[in-house]
């Protein structure tokens, strides 16, 4: 088959066309000599399948990011048989030196100006022919978001893709010395071709920044932007969240369940509480996905993204992360997975990794059920606010703590250099896409590893067949006596313990956990859980769940992000001794004040 | 004087970069070069990163990284 890859800058619209070209048929895949994965699709072009790859967007041929080995390296072990060279019109001057480093490897390619639409709009002119004339080689106008151009574009790629190339040189490093001569080049191109004014007119963007930007305005406006984001994204995925798990309720009583209802007892449950349950806590997390991805591509299309780096930065750099991660912490308090997934912006490894360990301390939703049942059974009305109040620093607390202790392990060594692109409207298709694309992966990666959580969780608590489900004779409650002097110090009772184990897999059933525990639910539980414990337990018990691992959605998630079970087993580790210890100073400090 | 210490609404003329490859490399693809002319449009609070602007492009970098590229006005 044969094989096209995109190239280009970041910045110049290449991932629009990429969805534009594959529609939805991209796959994540791996390619030899690069140890990343890559997105590429098949389509049919003329008569013939044609795959086609999206490569990292690179500023420099012969430049060292990791992004650019990764280019350069794909070329060397996967001569494509046609390179589009995607490169952003508004920028051709600056730009037009990759295309230039490109030329001299001797590729078949074909360079597509994206963004001809803003170009003319900034009173940009490019001569699209003069130019070719002046490289030798097909340059096409387009606008990729809206479509113009496309159709001659797609014409000329697939006649293009007809010649055999030429081949690949070895010496791609060789070329290193040709960059004066490209400098030359650059203006002598630029000089027949391109008439830039000399002052670009005071834009929109410009306008917008003055406000966005502004030295005391900039960031309470920031945290209100997040704040509708936020509300936003729970206003209409809760009620989502809430009609899926019905539907799957509905479906469980009104087909699974008469399904099934001829097998043994033990096999039911298995199947009924494990496995289907399981398959209902990763479709609860769908709707939760796809608008918050909705949501982050308006924020990251729009170029809101690189100005929230701008204001958060200060602040941010002091614990080894950046404004990004600022963001994703954020939105973590909505739900920790889409804001795991959200770092993928972040082009360093290990600032992604010290926001991934950073992310799971964030109070999500799900945590928040807890802690109001909780705090409404255990505290006055006028108390409880405060206490939920008190999670929240806890959970701000522990976050910047961690970053603190950690940042030296995850060195940031990516220097901050960051583009800042103009304003832009996004696309619907554009914003469809990428939660559909998010949805896809989490589906794809998480649901194995979260049903086989929720069957695991599901054995502990019911086996033995002789034990009553979810009691002191199950193995979850043998696993809850055999950890009570651990749990002792921190005023856990073997009662909770099992609760925690629940909590393992979502703090959404650590109440359920509980009615089940107690036998009793609503009400009469809280009037339980009031007689059996005081405040100083209570709190304990909160601080805990609050701080270790949030679920195993989250577990997942982390695995599959940092591609590492170190990581994963490390993240787990730390929340749990830091869970326990927070746990254990409060409750000690408690008592031995007297309480 | 250094890129740092400009002031917004400021134009200078860059001098020279004194920073690792990498970093230099990463600058020079986006178009820091000596004998270019650069403004700086804003700082952020708190010593945080500054917005610049080449030709065409704006840029936000890190004060330490502003420390390392000289400039005359």
């Amino acid at each position: 088959m044969k094989s096209i890859a995109l190239l280009g800058m970041p910045n110049t619209g290449k991932s629009t066309l990429f969805n534009r070209l594959t529609g939805s048929t991209s796959r994540v895949g791996n390619w030899p000599g690069i140890t990343v994965e890559l997105l590429s699709g098949k389509i049919l072009l003329g008569n013939d399948m044609v795959e086609i790859i999206d490569l990292p967007g690179i500023y420099d041929m012969h430049g060292f990011s990791e992004d650019e080995q990764v280019v350069r390296h794909f070329l060397h072990d996967n001569v494509p048989d046609l390179a589009l060279i995607v490169l952003n019109a508004t920028q051709i001057e600056r730009q037009l030196s990759l295309l230039l480093q490109l030329k001299q490897f001797n590729l078949n390619m074909i360079v597509l100006l994206n963004m001809a639409d803003e170009a003319k709009k900034l009173g940009i002119t490019i001569d699209a022919a003069k130019m070719s004339a002046a490289l030798g080689m097909p340059i096409f106008l387009l606008s990729a978001k809206y479509g113009n151009g496309y159709p001659e574009a797609l014409q000329a790629i697939t006649k293009a893709l007809r010649y055999s190339t030429p081949g690949m040189p070895e010496t791609v490093r060789s070329q290193l010395e040709q960059d004066e001569h490209i400098e030359r080049e650059m203006s002598r191109v630029l000089q027949q071709s391109v008439q830039i004014p000399v002052h670009l007119s005071d834009n929109l963007t410009t306008r917008l920044d003055q406000v966005m930007l502004h030295p005391w305005l900039g960031l309470p406006i920031f945290f209100g932007i997040m704040y509708l984001l936020f509300q936003a994204i729970f206003f209409f995925g809760q009620p989502l969240q809430v009609g899926v798990s019905e539907l799957f309720g509905w479906l469980r009583e009104t087909t699974i369940a008469p399904l099934l209802g001829s097998l043994p007892a033990a096999l039911q449950g298995l199947l009924l509480d494990g496995v289907y349950n399981g398959i209902a806590t990763v479709a609860a997390f769908v709707p939760l996905i796809v608008l918050f991805f909705l949501f982050m591509a308006i924020v990251e299309d729009t170029g809101y993204l690189s100005r929230a780096a701008f204001l958060m930065d200060a602040l941010m750099a002091r614990m080894g992360l950046d404004g990004r991660s600022f963001v994703m912490l954020l939105m973590g308090f909505g739900c920790n997975v889409p804001a795991l997934m959200g770092t993928r912006v972040m082009r360093s490894r290990s600032l992604r990794l010290l926001s991934m360990l950073v992310i799971p301390f964030s109070l999500c939703s799900a945590r928040l059920q807890v802690f109001v049942f909780i705090s409404a059974a255990l505290f006055s009305p006028k108390a409880a606010p405060l206490v939920l109040f008190s999670l929240y620093l806890f959970s701000f607390a522990s976050a910047i703590l961690t970053a603190l202790l950690f940042k030296r392990y995850y060195p940031n060594n990516e220097p901050f250099v960051l583009e800042l692109p103009p304003y832009r409207f996004p696309t619907l298709r554009q914003m469809v896409m990428r939660g559909w694309h998010e949805v896809y992966q989490f589906l794809h990666r998480a649901s194995k590893f979260i049903v086989a959580g929720v069957v695991l969780v599901w054995l502990l608590t019911n086996l033995p067949p002789s034990a009553v489900p979810a009691s002191a004779d199950t193995w979850a409650g043998m696993l809850g006596a055999w950890l009570h002097p651990v749990f002792a110090p921190i005023g856990i009772t073997p009662d909770l313990t099992i609760a925690l184990i629940f909590g393992f897999v979502a703090k959404e059933i650590v109440i359920g956990s509980l009615a089940v525990i107690y036998g009793m639910s609503g009400q009469a539980l809280s009037g339980a859980l009031a007689l059996q414990l005081d405040w100083v337990q209570a709190y304990s018990f909160m601080l805990f769940t609050l701080i270790y691992t949030p679920c195993l959605s989250t577990i997942a998630t982390l695995r599959n992000e940092s591609k590492s079970i170190g990581f994963m087993w490390f993240s787990i580790v730390w929340s749990l001794a830091l869970a326990w210890l927070l746990s254990f100073l409060f409750y000690q400090g408690a008592r031995a004040l007297g309480y | 004087m250094t890129l740092s210490s400009m002031n917004p609404g400021e134009i200078a003329t860059i001098v020279s970069i004194h920073t690792d490859e990498s970093l230099h490399q990463r600058l020079l693809a986006m178009g820091f070069r000596v004998g270019k002319h650069i403004e700086l449009i804003r700082k952020a609070r708190f010593s945080g990163p500054l917005q610049v602007r080449i030709g065409t492009t704006d840029i936000l970098l890190r004060k330490a990284e502003a420390e390392k590229i000289m400039v005359q006005v």
